[in-house]
């Protein structure tokens, strides 16, 4: 029985989101839109289009270098999850021969091209979202979704989960490194204890609950969460929204790519 | 399975959110009406419990391969159909911010796929009528597990393939995904049962209370639920060929249909223009159709249609372009690196 | 207005699955008066302390809280006069951020946000914690988290200070610490623990209980002194009375 590592990594992107630069003060709302806004934009792109996506990497670049966030962190998330993307991807250039057109004498399919595509998008999309919540804390992105009408026992259901979370995976690993240590490699009756582990833990959880209850309770609790901070709105958030929506709208609708080739190609 | 971003097109995205922000708006109404407040933190907590349940991986007898708990059906199990799907929403949230399991806009499908149809389908049809009064609980939960898993897969499949993205042929997905998930339908029913069974063995009493919670589940209800569900499911199809169908008059005709007459009243007009206009402006994008669907029958307008016309020309500067702007954004990304370093 | 008196007379409570937690408890406290419960494991401390806040009411006797007596009715308002703070804090720091958690209280009492931001400025500097209002609770260590549970409670500005096992898990120092807070406060104060040097400084008296009731009810120093007693009750004599 393994206790998957995958728990630390939660606590590393929550410790980055708590660093303060430039990027990580913006709203949250806004991050959170924009992010919509980009990932919307990137993926509605036709099949075939490689290209036209490679300015929306801009949006990455910034965040990453001014949000500080370690490059090997974000590749290393990406890379985890890249096989299933590829092994559904890969079937693109097999199923789809047709060519496009050629590169010195090498043909180059429509299969292959939708495959780049997908690649692409997959990388953006992802690497958005990593950044997003590595630059925006959780009860931020939280806040944002409350702002944007989500209804308020889902929000609560988030913050407490996020809350709980470190405390019941901690206990989990507790438990499952005490079995571990007891069984000198032997694996025989994984699935038994594994039963035994999630029923002895599901009960502690809702004891746990019960407590938290109480102390609710204690402190005045009537069955509705209280909330007060209004972030306010300021004239960075506003300038950061403004530019960010209109670089993803000419990114979107206007072939920059091209557009500079030309430039480029003319000034030679 | 989970869907990602790469692979659906934003009508399917979107769509499903629309489904699935439904869904948990009216399981939160549902709750707020009937719910006694110590559900609230009973909920978080349970949702941490499945997480870290997930956490821990163990081998499956027989196969060696390894596997690990899904929790849609404990969930709705312990706490009723509104509030497992509310919970199972939000474990996926988290998921899909911090571990980039799925994606942001295929959040929308995952939750769809993974909450909806063990809460609102098999919880309600298959495991209440044949739980009753505490009997044949295993076979319900196996049975549920693999149903509501099942629909699940399909549906990623169905997602997969009206996005249009990957090439993935129909057939074969289904023949690789569904016997997959039934499956890991079978061991999710086991160990579901399993892990109810020894908590109730230990202590009793504090399932029942659990169970005692919960009591907005009268099948009557849940029909009704249901209903609605697929009524929404057909309104929101139907509203996809619009933006499918390059004929923005689609629109007109239909509001003739509903309104009797060819225009709206001045009031609604202002929202429909501009859903018209963001219609339109799909329409014009070269390739973007999603007629898959509608044209089987005239394949070779399909291939017309779909192969966009490549011009060797444009590519060359289209190659040199995105040089350019690669080395921009590597330049970009340095100078910010170093502007930092000088401001320490 | 304040009274701070609390009167347990022949109360009893027994668990749902028949244990008998509680088997006829006396006793009174008076307003500013710090009472140390200690007692074996299983003796009826927590449940005890639970009665307080009102989370269970006794299926025997009568409790008085100030002038008002428990039940199902008064529990409500008694809790505005009675902090409890549990064992675990993690199941007391619920909310994402400590200013969140420990203006969880002083919100839910009705006050606006102006009035809500002073208290748990107050309440946080008072256990030094302010520096920490903007974490999340799982980023604090297991001092830091206790403090903060104690903040959360006193933001209420609750007459009498309820503590299950205050010093259990902290480092020397945090436990230090806790104790100079605990004798700065000026509440009536009933704390339950094993930790009896601590006991010995912060509460004049002192109550063993043992098997759902009291068998002694006296001065901390003569009780914790009593060798025998504690012995009997699985406990023993505090460190600093230890002869070597």
């Amino acid at each position: 029985m393994k206790f998957d590592n995958e728990f630390f990594s939660l606590g590393y992107i929550d410790r980055l989101s708590y660093k303060e630069t430039f990027i990580h003060n913006i709203d949250a709302r806004v991050k959170l839109a924009i992010s919509l806004v980009f990932i919307i934009c990137v993926v509605s792109f036709p099949k075939y289009e490689v290209l036209s996506l490679i300015p929306f990497f801009i949006f990455p670049v910034v965040f990453l270098a001014v949000g500080e966030i370690p490059l090997n962190f974000v590749l290393k998330r990406i890379a985890l999850v890249f096989p299933f993307v590829f092994f559904i991807a890969i079937f693109n250039p097999i199923f789809e021969r047709k060519v496009a057109f050629y590169i010195f004498n090498i043909p180059a399919t429509y299969g292959m091209l939708s495959f780049f595509s997908i690649l692409i998008r997959f990388v953006l999309s992802v690497s958005m979202l990593i950044l997003l919540v590595a630059t925006t804390s959780f009860s931020g992105i939280c806040y944002a979704l409350k702002y944007f009408r989500v209804p308020e026992i889902f929000i609560t259901q988030l913050l407490f989960l996020y809350r709980y979370i470190f405390v019941l995976s901690e206990e989990a690993m507790r438990m499952v490194r005490a079995k571990d240590m007891r069984s000198f490699g032997k694996k025989g009756t994984e699935l038994k204890f594994y039963v035994k582990l999630a029923g002895t833990l599901l009960i502690r959880s809702i004891l746990r609950a019960e407590k938290i209850y109480y102390a609710m309770l204690a402190r005045g609790f009537k069955g509705i969460m209280p909330y007060r901070k209004k972030r306010i709105f300021e004239k960075k958030d506003f300038i950061f929204l403004i530019v960010s929506v209109l670089l993803l709208y000419v990114f979107r609708f206007f072939d920059v790519i091209k557009l500079i080739g030309r430039i480029f190609v003319r000034g030679l | 399975m989970h869907m990602a971003d790469a692979l659906i097109s934003p009508e399917v995205g979107i769509s499903f959110w629309a489904l699935s922000v439904g869904g948990i708006a009216y399981s939160a109404k549902k709750l707020k009406d009937n719910m006694d407040d110590k559900l609230i933190p009973l909920m978080g907590v349970l949702g941490a419990f499945v997480f870290a349940a997930q956490m821990i991986n163990f081998t499956i007898p027989g196969t060696g391969s390894s596997g690990h708990l899904g929790g849609s059906m404990l969930l709705s199990i312990l706490l009723g159909p509104y509030a497992a799907f509310v919970v199972m929403a939000s474990i996926l949230t988290i998921q899909a911010l911090f571990f980039a399991d799925g994606g942001l806009l295929a959040l929308g499908c995952n939750i769809w796929n993974l909450g909806f149809y063990t809460s609102f389908i098999a919880y309600p049809l298959i495991y209440k009528p044949l739980a009753k009064n505490g009997k044949n609980t295993f076979l319900a939960t196996l049975l549920s597990s693999i149903i509501g898993l099942q629909l699940g897969a399909f549906s990623v499949v169905l997602q997969t393939y009206f996005s249009g993205i990957s090439e993935l042929p129909f057939k074969a997905f289904v023949m690789l995904m569904q016997p997959i998930h039934l499956a890991i339908g079978i061991v999710e029913g086991i160990v579901t049962t399993a892990i109810i069974r020894f908590a109730a063995s230990v202590k009793p009493d504090i399932l029942e209370g659990v169970y005692n919670l919960n009591n907005q589940n009268t099948t009557g209800s849940m029909k009704k639920v249901i209903l609605m569900f697929l009524i929404l499911t057909f309104v929101v199809g139907g509203f996809l060929s619009w933006f499918a169908s390059s004929n923005p008059d689609g629109l007109e005709w239909s509001i003739e249909k509903v309104y009797g007459k060819p225009e709206l009243p001045e009031k609604e007009g202002g929202i429909l223009t501009k859903i018209k206009e963001i219609q339109e402006k799909f329409a014009i994008l070269p390739d973007y159709t999603f007629k898959k669907v509608e044209t089987k029958e005239t394949p070779a307008q399909k291939e017309e249609e779909k192969y966009p016309n490549i011009d060797v020309g444009t590519t060359v500067s289209g190659v040199v372009g995105s040089i350019m702007v690669i080395l921009l954004l590597m330049g970009t990304g340095f100078l910010i690196k170093a502007f930092k370093k000088r401001t320490v | 207005m304040s009274h701070h008196i609390i009167k347990f007379e022949k109360v009893e409570y027994e668990y749902p699955d028949g244990t008998k937690a509680l088997k006829g408890i006396d006793f009174t406290i008076t307003h500013g008066e710090s009472v140390g419960i200690v007692g074996a494991n299983g003796s009826g401390k927590t449940t005890l302390l639970m009665h307080l806040n009102g989370y269970i009411l006794p299926t025997s006797g009568k409790i008085n809280i100030g002038d008002l007596v428990l039940n199902k009715h008064t529990r409500q308002e008694i809790r505005k006069k009675v902090g409890l703070v549990f064992q675990d804090p993690d199941d007391q720091l619920f909310m994402p951020t400590v200013h969140e958690d420990v203006a969880f209280g002083p919100l839910n009492m009705g006050f606006d946000s102006k009035k809500v931001d002073e208290k748990v400025k107050k309440a946080l500097e008072i256990v030094n914690c302010y520096d920490l209002k903007d974490k999340p609770p799982h980023h604090l260590s297991g001092g830091q988290k206790r403090a903060v549970a104690i903040a959360t409670v006193i933001a209420m500005e609750p007459d009498i200070l309820a503590m299950d096992e205050p010093s259990s898990n902290l480092d020397p120092k945090s436990r230090r610490a806790l104790i100079n807070l605990l004798k700065s406060f000026t509440h009536t104060k009933i704390i339950a623990s094993h930790d009896l040097d601590m006991i010995l400084d912060v509460c004049e008296r002192c109550i063993v209980l043992k098997d759902g009731l009291i068998v002694a009810d006296g001065p901390s120093l003569k009780i914790l002194s009593d060798e025998k007693l504690l012995e009997e009750n699985n406990l023993e004599l505090p460190l600093r009375l230890q002869k070597k």
